[in-house]
């Protein structure tokens, strides 16, 4: 039943992701001030909300887990952490190169790269960490614990372009800014791909979580075989 | 500057889908060996009464 979930998830997401792509070269014109290049926007932006989203959700499952004690909860948390780091380093990695064209450099200590930076490293320290340690429920409760702490820098990022003016631009997406920064049709790609990568995370994180299912077992009958 | 742009603008397209491609391999590189690991301990599990014995 989950595979045929993640094989749909993954097909609805590819259909989705080429049409857009499409759009994207050959419907969309160029941006008036940064040309072509502009088109990063596509990927960079959907990815870095994938991102923030999977820790929020991952936040609620870990919170959950330290309130019931079940391990299902940690093991879909430290899922959805690990697709949202990777989807946070496509949005480091677009970004710079982004930057390299526009600003001239490939990275500047601006405050939105650099708490998105301490974000990624947080969170790979968190999947360092449960690799670390080998008593299930130490290894649960100090990645929840850390998956609390690691959300507060997100809100950081999220915040970070409205509390200071550096080179990153200010919000540009409808729902932050009440309209008017972008171009409805770019906005639409826009929320094409976010949709897209959304379904690519979820699918992701879904053969992940069955990963993490199969290591508990292989944990608890080596427990009950003492081998 | 337009070939620039567009160079850079492939390199950024390229590196987004290169990351999730190679997290997809390393997925699925560690499903297979989780798998042989799951048969390993189950059929040491199933012998080792036996061999207790």
């Amino acid at each position: 039943m989950r595979e045929k979930l993640v094989v749909a998830l993954a097909a609805v997401a590819a259909l989705l992701l080429a049409y857009n792509l499409y759009h994207i070269f050959l419907v969309l014109p160029d941006e008036a001030s940064q040309g072509f290049i502009y088109r990063i926007i596509f990927f960079h932006v959907p990815a870095g909300i994938v991102g923030m989203i999977g820790f929020f959700v991952a936040l609620t499952f870990s919170v959950l887990y330290l309130s019931g004690g079940d391990f299902r909860y940690d093991s879909l948390a430290a899922s959805i952490v690990e697709v949202s780091v990777m989807f946070s380093v496509v949005n480091l990695v677009t970004g710079s190169i982004w930057a390299r064209v526009i600003w001239g450099v490939w990275w500047t200590w601006d405050y939105r790269l650099t708490s998105q930076l301490v974000c990624v490293l947080i969170f790979a320290g968190y999947l360092m960490m449960r690799r670390a340690i080998d008593e299930p429920t130490q290894r649960a409760r100090l990645s929840a614990a850390l998956t609390i702490f690691g959300c507060v820098d997100v809100v950081i990022v999220w915040k970070s372009i409205e509390w200071f003016r550096n080179n990153h631009p200010g919000p540009v997406l409808d729902f932050r800014t009440g309209g008017g920064k972008m171009d409805p049709a770019m906005t639409h790609s826009l929320m094409l791909n976010f949709v897209g990568l959304l379904l690519v995370a979820t699918a992701l994180a879904l053969v992940r979580t069955r990963q993490e299912s199969a290591a508990r077992e292989i944990d608890s009958l080596r427990r009950a075989a003492h081998v | 500057m337009d070939a620039r742009n567009f160079t850079f603008m492939f390199y950024g397209f390229l590196a987004a889908w290169l990351i999730v491609l190679l997290y997809v391999v390393s997925l699925a590189r560690r499903s297979a060996r989780l798998r042989k690991e799951l048969e390993d301990v189950k059929q040491l599990v199933a012998t080792a009464p036996e061999n207790r014995v």
